[in-house]
């Protein structure tokens, strides 16, 4: 099922990987669920948080074990729902140590009905992180200015948003990410957030982005682990596209079959 | 003395956060820590006192997108 050439991988912070989706591990209706997605996306990232824990639940540590059973995954911790540059560097160093990572994605989220990155907090955070040794994925929107400010802040890779966080509108940007994508061409980019359909996924792949990460639409899906199997095609087929070379589009028609010899063809008849 | 864990407020006779930590029965969990905003590493928790009105974070791998 895996077309993917192995040549063709894909190298975040120096390590190499086969698949090109990012798979969130929140919202599923169960944890089996949520094993039989992973499986079918063959994902080698997962995303995880940290949240308060109550002494008698335990609830992290099942969920940790939950997490190391499933196999080959790598664990990028993020820090949602920090909405200041403190909160989100105090996350990112408890999560360091929980995880045992230098990964983290970062969110500094500037309001709540669009769960909108801070874009001036996220690109003060990154500096901090990256001058602590962290290896960030920041969560930003498609501007390009921001772009930049993050990659001097010591970003690798960006994460432009697609449209907010469990909308699933899609690419709401095409020419903001298209732009993203011809500025910053050795740049991984991965779009996060807002894909709702396997259409919008393979749409952010022949714009040419290098990877895709979601969580709602597999988790909420009527069939996640179904959902999962068709977001890892589209994102195989969207990537393979964009590889081949995608033709431009006209704005008129143009026969594809050839003109000459169209039987029936008097040039004379009129 | 009176101090917040996670949000909610607490009397303590504990001195230390590792005490404290080990008073609310978190044990061997697999946690991480926050005083008043500060992360504090694990290996600093017996050293870290504890204040009135600290505010503490005892936080735990969850599920995130």
């Amino acid at each position: 099922m895996n077309m993917i050439d192995t040549k063709d991988a894909l190298e975040l912070y120096g390590t190499r990987l086969t698949s090109r989706l990012l798979l969130g591990t929140a919202l599923y209706p169960s944890p089996e669920m949520l094993r039989a997605a992973f499986e079918a996306s063959a994902a080698q990232i997962v995303t995880v948080s940290l949240r308060r824990e109550s002494s008698s639940e335990r609830a992290g540590e099942q969920f940790w074990r939950f997490i190391e059973s499933l196999e080959g995954v790598r664990v990028l911790p993020n820090t949602a729902g920090c909405r200041t540059v403190k909160e989100a560097v105090t996350t990112a160093q408890m999560a360091r140590e929980m995880f045992g990572t230098p990964w983290v994605k970062l969110e500094v989220i500037a309001n709540d009905d669009t769960l909108q990155p801070d874009v001036i907090g996220l690109v003060e955070a990154a500096r901090i992180l990256t001058e602590e040794g962290f290896q960030v994925f920041p969560y930003t929107t498609e501007d390009l200015s921001v772009g930049e400010r993050l990659i001097e802040a010591g970003c690798d890779v960006l994460m432009p948003w697609g449209s907010p966080i469990g909308s699933g509108q899609g690419l709401n940007n095409i020419f903001g990410l298209r732009m993203l994508r011809a500025y910053f061409p050795d740049v991984p980019l991965i779009v996060d957030a807002g894909i709702g359909a396997p259409s919008h996924a393979a749409h952010a792949m022949e714009l040419g982005y290098d990877a895709v990460l979601l969580n709602t639409a597999i988790a909420k899906a009527g069939d996640p682990e179904q959902m999962a199997a068709a977001f890892a095609r589209a994102i195989e087929a969207g990537r393979l596209g964009y590889k081949a070379g995608i033709m431009p589009p006209r704005e008129m028609a143009s026969p594809s079959t050839p003109v000459a010899g169209t039987p029936f063809f008097e040039p004379d008849d009129d | 003395m009176r101090i917040t864990v996670n949000g909610e407020q607490r009397e303590t006779q504990a001195a230390t956060l590792e005490q404290l930590c080990a008073a609310l029965g978190y044990g061997e969990q697999r946690i991480a820590t926050a005083v008043n905003g500060e992360f504090v590493p694990a290996d600093e928790r017996p050293k870290t006192r504890l204040h009135d009105n600290d505010r503490i974070e005892i936080v735990a791998p969850r599920q995130g997108g």
